[in-house]
Order: structure tokens, then sequence, then C-alpha cells
């Protein structure tokens, strides 16, 4: 089976800039992937190229076999991109949008269940009628992902889908994007709510400086960079010194360890009993994406200054 | 999905030239109604002020003579106005993403595009038309040459108006195009006036213009009448519109200030 995106040795620069410096990266079919990384890291660029909007300076990237470039219609047929900016044409209604759109890519009344499945499914299907002029920041924002999904592309891209939506309508619209994913659909996914790729997507690759600095799944990326994380409030002492390498901070008499298992808690409480601390309050946490990210972004740039 | 692909790729244009039209028949009061007005009150005020000081074409009166002008006029700037006014609105909106995420070639892009303004401009003169042959005396005597100088003028303003929207990246800068470039080009090619009727050098400087081809071929099919030959006239419209059309496409296919 062709992988639903493969990138090759994508670079792209701005006059100087370098915006992409040589990106691989490969996204298998039926994939929820999550690319992640902070403003400027090339994430809205790197899709920008796979969209066709923007052409790469070197290297090349292929939609389920068909080049982005050589072969631009095969794979545009085979790609859904949801635009980061609130765009609308202000001209038509909801329903009129969805079906321009499906006819672009050569899709005619056959079509219509199905836009009027994503109508249902986006929580649209009351405002078919409506100007797009005349909705709400929210409905637009649904009303540019139903356009996305208008042809039924097999590979669906959302670029920061969620940026200004409130909960009640993100909760909607990923339990729609995660239907499509289990039917099939290969997702990808550009967020800055960590913990939305954490319990969405079963890959994550972090950019920075138009890098990829991690790749793996979202799980071990998860034990890899963060394990677990025991607080423990101990007031001023002095900890004894086959514990300080799991010490990742100190803060007001706060402890924080960073445990890679569940044995090493016993390691760090029956040392702290052999040297007569007490201990006074207890957290053990998950680590989280943010950890990851924050960890990498922190330590990449350490290494690069 | 790529099976049918025949009529899949007659779907997708059609689509688009589908949505244009229909972009201006929405708010057909602003780009239909009101150029038909505009032109009424230029032939009200002009055959009024001039019928009995200007001799055009012998058995002509003037009246007559400018109905021709003004339809081919406003055949020209309302299909310049059709395909550059959307497209530096879909730019300026940012929507034109979604006809650019598509796998609509550049071709199909510049034919949808280029028969919404020929549509709008033939819509436009049609309306002057019916408007104005209940009170001025004006038959057509050449039709196919009506047709053709309408057809080849529209498409070659709906191409310059593509080029135009294509390159402008704001509103003032298309608001520059109109004024300085079609303003001048139509209103001194000899739609108020015969050419004949001007002092040597700007004769040989209207024959510059290409407006003046369009326009006299155009009032041809009217009268059997022009101030040079038809077919020159309708070359060199047609060899206009296949330069244009061939720097539009290459434009197109480039991605020149669509595609970065």
């Amino acid at each position: 089976m062709k992988p639903a995106i493969q990138i090759n040795g994508i670079h792209k620069n701005f006059g100087g800039l370098q915006a992409l410096k040589g990106i691989d990266l490969t996204i298998a079919q039926g994939e929820f992937f999550a690319l992640l990384g902070p403003n400027g890291a090339g994430k809205s660029t790197l899709i920008s190229i796979l969209a066709g909007l923007i052409k790469p300076s070197a290297g090349n990237i292929s939609v389920m076999g068909f080049d982005v470039v050589n072969q631009y219609q095969q794979a545009r047929q085979l790609l859904g991109v949801v635009p980061q900016e609130l765009v609308f044409d202000p001209f038509f209604n909801v329903r009129e949008m969805l079906r321009f759109q499906a006819g672009y890519f050569g899709r005619g009344p056959e079509n219509d269940a199905w836009v009027d499945e994503i109508l249902e499914g986006l929580g649209l299907a009351d405002k078919a009628h409506v100007n797009m002029r005349k909705l709400s920041g929210g409905m637009k924002r649904r009303a540019l992902i139903a356009q996305a999904l208008a042809h039924k592309p097999p590979v669906i891209v959302l670029d920061e889908p969620t940026a200004g939506v409130d909960v009640e309508l993100r909760q909607l619209m990923w339990e729609f994007i995660k239907k499509l994913n289990n039917q099939g659909h290969t997702i990808i996914l550009t967020t800055h709510y960590l913990e939305e790729a954490e319990t969405l997507c079963s890959r994550v690759g972090m950019m920075k400086q138009g890098e990829i600095v991690a790749l793996d799944s979202t799980a071990n990326l998860l034990n890899k960079f963060a394990g677990k994380q025991l607080r423990l409030t101990l007031g001023n002492v002095n900890l004894p010194a086959n514990i300080q390498v799991l010490l990742r901070n100190q803060e007001n008499g706060i402890y924080t360890f960073a445990l890679n298992d569940m044995t090493q808690i016993e390691l760090v409480l029956s040392s702290l009993r052999a040297a007569e601390i007490r201990v006074m309050d207890m957290q053990l946490s998950e680590a989280d994406l943010e950890d990851v990210f924050m960890s990498l972004v922190g330590m990449s740039s350490v290494s690069k200054s | 999905m790529i099976n049918n692909s025949y009529l899949n790729s007659f779907r997708g244009p059609w689509t688009l030239l589908k949505k244009e039209l229909l972009r201006f028949w929405r708010v057909a009061f602003q780009t239909v109604a009101a150029p038909v007005i505009t032109a009424l009150l230029y032939l009200l005020i002009f055959s009024h002020a001039l019928e009995s000081h200007v001799h055009v074409y012998d058995g002509v009166p003037y009246t007559s003579f400018l109905v021709p002008g003004l339809i081919m006029m406003s055949v020209l700037q309302n299909a310049f106005a059709n395909s550059s006014s959307s497209l530096i609105q879909s730019k300026v909106m940012g929507n034109l993403v979604f006809v650019l995420l598509t796998p609509l070639t550049h071709f199909q892009f510049f034919i949808a595009f280029l028969f919404a303004a020929i549509i709008r401009g033939l819509v436009v003169g049609l309306g002057i038309y019916l408007v104005a042959m209940w009170f001025v005396d004006i038959h057509v005597t050449n039709f196919w040459m009506v047709f053709a100088f309408a057809l080849l003028g529209s498409a070659l303003l709906g191409t310059f108006g593509i080029i135009a929207g294509i390159w402008a990246d704001r509103f003032d800068q298309m608001a520059a195009f109109q004024n300085f470039i079609i303003m001048p080009l139509s209103f001194l090619s000899g739609v108020f006036y015969s050419i004949h009727s001007l002092p040597p050098f700007w004769q040989k400087l209207s024959q510059l213009n290409p407006f003046f081809y369009m326009i006299d071929g155009f009032r041809y099919g009217f009268f059997g009448k022009g101030d040079v030959s038809p077919l020159m006239s309708l070359s060199i419209v047609g060899a206009s519109f296949l330069v244009l059309a061939m720097i539009t496409l290459k434009m197109l296919k480039s991605g020149y200030k669509l595609r970065a």
C-alpha cells in the first residue's frame, strides 16, 4: 500500500530565510498524525507545499504515490485541506459552497448525499441555506472544514482547525473527524493544543525552525521524553545523593522527580525514610505532550545556542 | 474516482464558470442594471447636446451612430470588470484558495473566468440594445459581424481583466488599471465621434488604440460603414486576444502571484 503522504528532502527558502531545511516524513494510510511546533516552525509552509499553494525549493511530496507538482491533478483529487485562515466567499450559502467545491473536483449531484452527511456531522444542517457572511466565527470554521471534505478526500489535512473554537465545537468536530479516521481516511493535523494531539493522534512529528526534531508514536514520545513525574513537598532538606539524579526541579520545598518506571517510587520514598525526611505531600502525574514539547524545543534551542 | 475523467474534466471548469456567473447575477442591480443606466444617460445627454452639431456618416443620425459605440464600450468595460473584480476580491478575501486547492488546470481556470467575463459583457450590451431600440432608430445589418466583435472584444477585455486581477494586490491598484488604462482607451476610441473628424495626428494616434478597432468593427455591423476595414479590425482584435491569452496562460501556469 502506498503511503498517504511521502515527503522527501523538502527545502523552502523565502529569499535568505530557510523556512524548511530538508524535511523527510512518511505518513501511512489510515494514520491520525499530528504535526506540532511553535509559530514559525514551518508547519504551514510544509502543508502549503503539500497542497500546491507554495512551490518547494527542493525535494518532492507525493500523495498516495502522486507527485504534488508533476501529477497535481491526481494528488489534489486525493487531498482535502482546511486552511488556517477563516476565509469564505460572501456571495453564497453553505450548501452552494459545498456543491461548488465538490464540483471543482468533478463531482456532481451524486455527491449530494455526502454533502448532507458532512452538514449533519458538523452541525451545519440548519445553516445550510444561510449566507456564509451571516455565519458566526465558529460556524464559518465548520463550513471551512466541510468545504475541505466536500469531495470526500481519502487524505485530510487540518491546519490549526481549532484555533479560536469553543470547547463544544471542538468536541463535535473531533467526533466527526475520528469517525472519518475510523472509516479509513488519513488525518494530518497541526495544532497548538497539545492535549488534542495527545488524545487523538497515534503518531506525532515535532517541528522547530524548519526541521523535524522528533518523530515517533505518541506513546513512545511520552515514555521516552517524560515518563512519570513525582512531586513531593519536603521543605528545606538535603536530598540523599542516590536520588538526586532523578531530580528534575526544585522550588519552594517542592521537589519534582522524573521517573522512568513505577519501581523508582519505592526507591525515592525509602531513601527519604532512611534520611529521616518527612513527606508532607505527594503527587504522581503522567507526563503529557507539553512536557515532551517543552523539553524538545528547550533542548534543541540550548544545543543550537 | 479518477474514472469518468472526461465528465470530471468538464464538470470542474463548468462549476467554476457557474459560480462566476452566479456571482455577478446575484448582484445584477450593480453589475448589469447600473451599466445599462449609465450608457443610456450618456446616450441621452450626448445625443441631446450634439445631435445637430456633429456630422458622422452620410445618412446616419448622430444618436444612431452613438448607440453601437456605447454598447461596445459597456461590453468591454464590463467584461474587464467581471474577471478583474472577481479575482481581486477573491485574493483580498483569501477565498481564491478554494479554487487553488482543486485539480483545475490553468487552462480550465482561464476558460471559466474568460467565459464569465464574455457573458457579463454580452448581457450588459444586450440590455443596452434592448432599451435603446425603443427610442433610437437602429438596426443590425450584419449580425455575425456584430456578434464576432462583441465576442472577441469581451474576450480580449476579459483576458486583460484576468491579468489585472492576478497582478494587482490591492483595490487601489485595480482602480488605477480602470482609471488610467481602461477609461482613457475606451473614451478615446471613437465611441462619441468618427476619427475622420480628427486632425491627422490624432487619427494616427487613434489607430494605435485597440479599442478603436473593436468599436469601429462593431459599428460596421450596424451601418455597413466604418473608419477602417472590418476584416482588418477583426484581425487586429483577434491577434490581440491571442497574444493576451498566451500571456495570461503563461502567468497562470507559472503560478505568478497566486502560488508562492
